[in-house]
């Protein structure tokens, strides 16, 4: 096969790409290059985009003896993950910018083009498996280490982009057996540090990313009578199930810990609440994509609500092929942030994803049964 | 690198010596080194006096840019002013935006025409309004992205009746077209090693006698105190046969490639619709060796790739810092939109160029211009 390997200029695309090679396949690496700053340098090595990443990713390609590219995404994924990273926390969402990376940018624009060029797949250093099902179909699965595992932000390419998809580190036992790989393959990369961070907030602080795109937009922090309890300086900042950095003037009551419950930019307020009031009992995801058939009403499952989240028990209550809720009662889920992905598996086995649009609470649904479906 | 610049560094490489050392070793390595210096100096046109060794082109850029404003201004303060074209090499524009950020300088840039060449009547604009403040003008001898030779001697003739000194980088000339430093009145030249076929890290400036050239590098004060640092005999020796040899046959080189040239543009122009050719239309007012086409609709990488992929080595003009292509700042100051300059290929004609060479390209590059067609319009932002 035509493999284009996306090397990030980090460890994992640098093996993934390697592993590719020994497969057989006929490698081309590309570094995206994502900003549209062109002297973005950072001390450190985290992040995807900075001149260090694109020459670390170029030194590893040679290593390889793959020929090396660099696109330039960065007007896509500015319009795409950026734009929405903004509009969705302008909204009181909890957007999960590798989500709508891999759904815009990695396995959309960059696939799109490889293809147009003649590739046949795309080759990521994610942790994930892609296995071939009973009826042929290709199945996207948890990796073999699940402490690592990426199929939850990659669950949104759908299956017609999985079938273009390679992912060579799915079955590693753990990472440092991929670093122990890049040292032996003398891959300068071998040791460099993770990037937990999201790429283009080049120094980390989201709050302060926000607030710089945003502006302030102060407002009240008010409890579930609607009694303001503090003041903030922009919504936005503020994520479902937050309990540090509220700044609170005045104690609860009961003096019992107090979790942002809802966000509502539009009145510029932030709820909160006790812990309790943050128990889900039902999620409802829209904009949902599905691996084979839509799952039947009834239908048990686990499922993932947040990126390094706990798999939990769940049960489908209604799904099409748009929507999905399910019921997770019993799973000990406590505030899920809408614009997070809800994320359904069988097994390791992903059913399919959608992105949060609304949660009730154990309490809604005995406060308020005539309300409709959540 | 040519087999006499090879010949002459191998045997260099196995001797010891420093050209500033007295003893014997140091005498015969002083000899090896002045004997380039004459010998470049025949083939340019120039005194052996009037050669300054430096570690490549951009260096000898650097120099003269530098060396030249800030000499020009210690002698007269007013002379602030540094004009160069906007189609200029990296290593002369950058020196002079350093300049004009960090010394005080009033940079001016001289638009071109559509085909890349300096426009003079921008000049003598220039020289009328601001000729008692300008330090130096700089304007290459011909360009490295699109070809185009640059009026040189409309150039020196404006700017020397105003006592301002032209410098001009003759890097992609030498070897392609004829270069004299006297002939052409220009007062500094820089060339370099690598695009002759000599050894990368080799160059010179060029400065007519009596010019007066502040130091970038300071130092134990060689060449003339000039440009300090240990020179390498083997490397300069190398260098000036590849000079001397680029030069020699330069007749004949230019005949040869020449011809692939034109094939190549007539044949590709006739195959690829939307392919447009950048520079001059009158093949004589380009470097030889040097075809430049734009693809519309395509992404340069694109092309790129799938001519690498198909054994066709070109290239797209220059990157940024991270690698991301860009496109050209010639072709926007020749005044082409910023969509059509990303579709930018060129292609370079050298020594070991052959007609099947042109058959490969001709054969590779309609395919290859559909399909980065077809990749660039899915990459539609919304799509």
């Amino acid at each position: 096969m035509r493999v284009l390997a996306a090397m990030s200029g980090g460890v994992d695309s640098a093996v993934a790409a390697a592993r590719a090679v020994d497969a057989g396949h006929d490698v081309v690496g590309v570094h995206m290059a994502l900003s549209r700053t062109p002297a973005q340098e950072r001390t450190g090595s985290r992040g995807c985009c900075s001149i260090e990443d694109a020459s670390d990713a170029r030194r590893a390609a040679d290593v390889l003896g793959i020929p090396y590219y660099v696109w330039d995404m960065s007007e896509r994924f500015e319009a795409t993950v950026v734009a929405d990273f903004l509009s969705e926390y302008a909204a009181g969402r909890t957007p999960n910018p590798c989500v709508r990376c891999n759904e815009h940018v990695k396995f959309a624009a960059l696939l799109d083009k490889a293809v147009a060029l003649g590739f046949d797949a795309v080759c990521t250093g994610h942790y994930a498996r892609v296995v071939e099902g009973v009826d042929g179909a290709r199945e996207l699965h948890r990796a073999a280490d699940a402490a690592k595992d990426q199929s939850y932000v990659l669950a949104v390419m759908g299956p017609e982009r999985l079938a273009r998809a390679l992912f060579p580190l799915g079955d590693v036992a753990s990472k440092a057996e991929v670093r122990a790989e890049a040292v032996a393959r003398g891959l300068s990369v071998a040791a460099k540090p993770d990037s937990y961070d999201i790429c283009f907030v080049a120094d980390g602080d989201t709050q302060g990313f926000l607030r710089r795109a945003l502006g302030e937009q102060p407002g009240d922090i008010v409890d579930e009578d609607g009694a303001v309890v503090g003041t903030h300086d922009g919504a936005y900042a503020y994520t479902v199930g937050q309990r540090r950095g509220l700044s609170l003037g005045r104690p609860a009551p009961d003096g019992r810990p107090r979790y942002v419950l809802a966000v509502e930019p539009v009145r510029r307020r932030v709820v909160v609440g006790p812990a309790e009031h943050l128990d889900v009992a039902h999620v409802r995801g829209d904009a949902a994509v599905w691996f084979g058939t839509v799952p039947p009403a009834g239908a048990s499952c686990t499922v993932q609500v947040r990126a390094h989240g706990a798999d939990v028990p769940a049960r489908v209550l209604a799904a099409d092929a748009g929507s999905v809720t399910v019921d997770v009662a019993d799973g000990g889920v406590r505030g899920v942030a809408p614009g997070q992905s809800l994320v359904l598996y069988d097994g390791t086995r992903v059913l399919g994803q959608a992105t949060v649009a609304a949660t009730r609470t154990a309490a809604d649904l005995a406060g308020a049964a005539s309300d409709g479906p959540a | 690198m040519r087999p006499a610049a090879l010949a002459a560094l191998t045997a260099g490489l196995a001797r010891t010596g420093n050209p500033s050392s007295l003893h014997t070793a140091g005498r015969a390595a002083r000899r090896t080194v002045e004997e380039a210096r004459e010998q470049i100096a025949a083939a340019l046109g120039a005194r052996p006096s009037e050669v300054v060794w430096t570690a490549g082109g951009t260096e000898a850029d650097n120099l003269a840019v530098k060396g030249l404003f800030w000499a020009r201004r210690t002698q007269d303060p007013s002379r602030r002013r540094v004009v160069v074209s906007a189609v200029e090499h990296h290593a002369v524009l950058d020196p002079a935006f350093w300049l004009a950020e960090h010394a005080g300088a009033e940079l001016a840039l001289l638009p071109v025409d559509g085909e890349g060449r300096v426009e003079l009547d921008a000049l003598r604009a220039e020289l009328e309004e601001h000729g008692d403040a300008v330090a130096l003008v700089s304007v290459m001898w011909a360009n490295n992205e699109v070809g185009t030779l640059q009026p040189l001697e409309e150039v020196v003739g404006l700017a020397h009746r105003y006592g301002v000194p032209v410098h001009a980088d003759a890097v992609q000339a030498v070897g392609q077209v004829p270069v004299d430093l006297r002939a052409s009145g220009v007062d500094a030249l820089t060339v370099s090693g690598h695009k002759v076929g000599g050894p990368g890290a080799t160059g010179a400036l060029l400065a007519r006698r009596g010019l007066d050239l502040t130091p970038v590098l300071h130092g134990g004060g060689q060449e003339r105190g000039v440009r300090s640092g240990t020179l390498d005999p083997a490397l300069l020796a190398a260098f000036a046969a590849a000079v001397d040899e680029a030069v020699v046959t330069r007749e004949e080189h230019a005949a040869r490639v020449g011809t692939l040239r034109d094939d190549l543009v007539r044949r590709v122009l006739q195959a690829v619709p939307g392919a447009t050719l950048r520079g001059p239309a009158d093949a004589t007012h380009r470097l030889p060796g040097n075809a430049h086409l734009t693809f519309a609709g395509c992404e340069g990488d694109s092309l790129l790739y799938l001519l690498d992929a198909a054994g066709v080595e070109a290239s797209t003009g220059s990157a940024c810092q991270a690698g991301v292509p860009r496109p050209s700042h010639v072709l926007l100051a020749m005044g082409v939109g910023e969509d059509d300059a990303r579709g930018a290929l060129r292609f370079s004609f050298g020594a070991t160029s052959t007609a099947d060479d042109v058959d490969a390209v001709v054969d590779v590059l309609p395919g290859a211009v559909e399909r980065a067609r077809a990749a660039g319009l899915s990459m539609a932002v919304g799509a």
